[in-house]
């Protein structure tokens, strides 16, 4: 005898098993359309720090974005919308420096790459400030810093494009040097 | 029974309710973005000039107005180049890709370098070629971040005692050659449209011609003429857009009937696209003065993505024949309409006088991107024949009727589609780097390269002084590995005379000479001399970087004659070892920096000058 559920039971199931399934894809709280943040953080492009004071703290919504699969993902679609990828390709590089490699010019931290998309830098990044928002800008930000293998458990695991770099969430983390100020390495013209 | 089946349907609602609920939610997450763009024209002025023609000297990048690259002096032969040794070398100090050749007249030599485009004038009649003057013409630093392929200059060109060259950031500046006191400097260029300037610009009966380098900017190319007294702007030509603006009149007679027409510059373009449509002029000009006209060949249409502009999108990717005094076209010929495949046509073209059918005609020859060397009737633009120098698929020649470059579906790129093994590559069959003719042995040397491609369109929005390219491309050696080649080609029998396979692509333009010598520079540093009937390899020599430069020979004020070649690898090929590129990204450099990712294990970045001669004698 072959095992039969009457109609309504079959929904339940249906029901439980989708709700199952959308629990599943929720691998962590994302916070949508919340509202942007009203001012960019403050950023130090040296370690350098004469006298007593020390180091900037870190921007607390620094942690949010780039730990937030959603931002980092918003951010890969919109490296390709501002043309970022025009001039960076997909982290190696061209007419911009490689973002996948362990030479950060003007710093690795997520405030530093963010103050590099807004502000620009002098040797040919553009300032992207009043084009991109504030939140589009941290998103950006997050995305580079997983290609610069910082955060890869926020990472998706799958390029939209051709044969690319490898998958970010396999990305070796770079060596602690690279990590916070400003690691000068080569030429900085 | 039935009521089962509407409970059924009901469930079946839900579902689909809950996933259009679903999808709209993650859809309104996105925010779309497009800013405005902008365009503008400069009026004119003029005055006459006198040409310099001395052997000894080297005045010009393509030697002389036909672009021959060749130099008549032979103390320098088949018979004791083995006994080449240095005599000096030069360090600019810049890093960057060298792609320019030194200069000499009158006892100095000019040294022009990449980014920031210092000139270094050199006393060649004092040991060891002391440095005479300097200049700094402090380009804008933010020039460097709009310059597609490495921040390389194409070099400067001596007339009537001062030396003319070109910025990153788009000025044309003329220095007074004794002094290096700046006598004027134009603005052309405009950074913020992503217009730069890295071309060498040519001097024609007083006017300094130059146009624009940023075909993968989105910007619109002209060329200019500029009085080289004053550098005044004499007449400007855009190669998209309206026919006043292309300099189209009644003196406009295009062989094929593809080019015939009011306003194809606009006609053949979905609607403003024109407008950022490239077209640049970055490569190299000629000039027949029987016939007083120049020619210049127009780069690629933007974007890559051409999904993004159906129409044969003129009047890039093809070679315009102009009068020089007032910027008319006379004739177009376009060798790749509608470029799918970057084939961005700005290659050397060198007049010749050649029988073609038991007649000597006035020709140009032309190694196009495409793969094929084209001959052309250089007073009509009529296609005589297109052969196939290199491995070519991504067509199947080219009709003579009709002019038509008979492109092969399969290899289409379109959105959607990755479209593999594209021969040749973006960079096509040879890029810049200029061939060299010698008359004695009546060969035609190409330095080129071996390469194919995969290929990804993707849509781009076209954002003023951002990249606008839509294309993720890879590129790769082509059949034999062997990524660079050296062919002698016959023009006049239509074949390959002899070739020479190298590994790295070969990046450096080519010298011949009277002493029956050919000479280029590999990727990983080596100058080499070769015999110039059969390839033969005479002498090399290991420089301290890899060579893209230009390799000149003159004679010194000592009577001797000298090779002299700019060290320092760079440019779209080298741009993974200038740049600092990471290859572990295939798409790096536009796709090139998979073809090159062995060349930082093989070369360093560099700029050195090195200039060689034999033993003197006792």
């Amino acid at each position: 005898m072959s095992l039969r559920f009457r109609p309504a039971t079959k929904g339940l199931i249906a029901l439980a098993v989708t709700a199952a399934l959308v629990s599943a894809c929720d691998r962590e709280r994302r916070d949508f359309g919340t509202s942007a943040p009203e001012a960019g953080p403050t950023i130090q492009t040296t370690q350098l720090t004469p006298g007593p004071g020390g180091q900037v703290p870190p921007d607390p919504r620094g942690e949010i974005y780039e730990k937030s699969a959603y931002h980092v993902s918003q951010g890969q679609e919109l490296f390709h919308w501002y043309n970022c990828s025009g001039c960076h390709a997909n982290g190696g590089g061209g007419m911009g420096p490689a973002l996948i490699d362990d030479e950060w010019r003007y710093g690795s931290s997520i405030e530093q790459i963010y103050g590099t998309i807004a502000e620009g830098r002098p040797n040919g990044m553009p300032s992207f400030r009043g084009k991109a928002t504030d939140e589009q800008i941290w998103e950006l930000a997050a995305y580079v810093r997983s290609l610069g293998g910082f955060t890869p458990q926020a990472s998706s695991s799958r390029n939209e494009g051709m044969r690319n770099t490898p998958p970010r969430n396999q990305v070796t983390p770079p060596k602690p040097s690279g990590e916070g100020g400003a690691s000068v390495q080569g030429t900085v013209p | 029974m039935a009521e089962l089946e509407r409970r059924r349907h009901w469930w079946w609602i839900v579902a689909a309710i809950a996933v259009v609920a679903l999808a709209i939610f993650f859809i309104v997450q996105k925010t779309h973005y497009s800013p405005p763009t902008a365009t503008s024209t400069t009026p004119a002025a003029y005055s006459p000039g006198q040409p310099i023609a001395d052997d000894g000297q080297w005045a010009m990048p393509g030697h002389d107005y036909a672009s021959t690259r060749f130099s008549r002096l032979n103390e320098i032969n088949v018979s004791n180049v083995a006994n080449l040794r240095p005599e000096f070398t030069f360090d600019t100090g810049i890093n960057k890709g060298q792609e320019a050749p030194p200069l000499v007249v009158g006892g100095t030599m000019f040294v022009t370098t990449p980014y920031p485009n210092k000139v270094f004038a050199l006393d060649l009649t004092k040991p060891g070629a002391p440095m005479k003057w300097s200049f700094e013409p402090k380009p804008q630093p933010a020039s460097q971040g709009v310059a597609c392929c490495d921040v390389v200059n194409r070099g400067a060109v001596y007339w009537d005692g001062k030396i003319i060259f070109a910025t990153l950031d788009g000025a044309v500046i003329g220095l007074d050659a004794n002094s290096g006191a700046q006598v004027w400097r134009t603005q052309l260029g405009d950074i913020n449209r992503g217009e730069t300037i890295t071309m060498a610009p040519l001097v024609v009966k007083g006017k300094v011609l130059v146009g624009d380098s940023g075909g993968e900017m989105g910007v619109r190319g002209w060329i200019q003429a500029l009085d080289a007294a004053s550098g005044k702007v004499v007449w400007k030509a855009y190669n998209t857009g309206p026919d006043k603006d292309v300099l189209i009149g009644p003196d406009f007679h295009p062989f094929y009937k593809s080019d015939q027409g009011a306003d194809l510059g606009v006609k053949s373009w979905p609607p403003d696209a024109w407008k950022t449509g490239g077209g640049t002029v970055w490569g190299w000009i000629s000039y027949d003065p029987d016939l007083n006209l120049i020619y210049y060949g127009t780069g690629n249409p933007g974007p890559w993505n051409a999904d993004q502009r159906p129409g044969d999108n003129k009047w890039t990717s093809g070679i315009f024949a102009r009068d020089p005094d007032t910027g008319q076209a006379k004739w177009f010929y376009q060798t790749s309409p509608h470029d799918v495949h970057d084939y961005d046509g700005i290659n050397e073209i060198v007049l010749l006088d050649l029988p073609v059918g038991g007649k000597v005609r006035k020709v140009l020859v032309r190694p196009e991107r495409n793969g094929y060397i084209y001959i052309l009737d250089r007073a009509t633009g009529q296609v005589l024949s297109a052969d196939p120098y290199a491995y070519v698929n991504s067509s199947q020649g080219v009709d003579l009727k009709t002019g038509e470059l008979k492109v092969n579906p399969d290899k289409l790129t379109q959105v959607g589609k990755t479209v593999r093994q594209i021969c040749p590559s973006a960079n096509g069959a040879k890029d810049w780097n200029p061939s060299a003719w010698s008359p004695r042995t009546r060969l035609l040397y190409v330095p080129h390269v071996n390469m194919c491609m995969d290929w990804q369109s993707a849509e781009v929005s076209y954002i003023a002084g951002t990249p606008y390219v839509g294309a993720n491309v890879v590129m790769y050696g082509g059949p034999g590995g062997n990524r660079g080649v050296v062919t002698a080609w016959d023009p006049v029998n239509r074949r390959a005379a002899w070739e020479i396979k190298e590994d790295l692509p070969v990046w450096s333009p080519a010298l011949a000479t009277a002493g029956d010598l050919v000479f280029y520079g590999t990727m990983d540093g080596w100058l080499k001399a070769v015999d110039a009937r059969n390839g033969q390899l005479l002498w090399q020599f290991k420089t301290g970087s890899g060579i893209i430069g230009q390799p000149v020979a003159y004679k010194g004020p000592d009577g001797r004659e000298y090779i002299a070649v700019m060290s320092g690898v760079g440019g779209w090929a080298g741009a993974v070892v200038s740049g600092n590129l990471d290859p572990r990204d295939p798409t790096a450099a536009l796709g090139f920096a998979n073809a090159t990712q062995d060349l930082k294990k093989k070369t360093n970045p560099g700029g050195t000058l090195y200039v060689f001669a034999l033993p003197p004698r006792h």
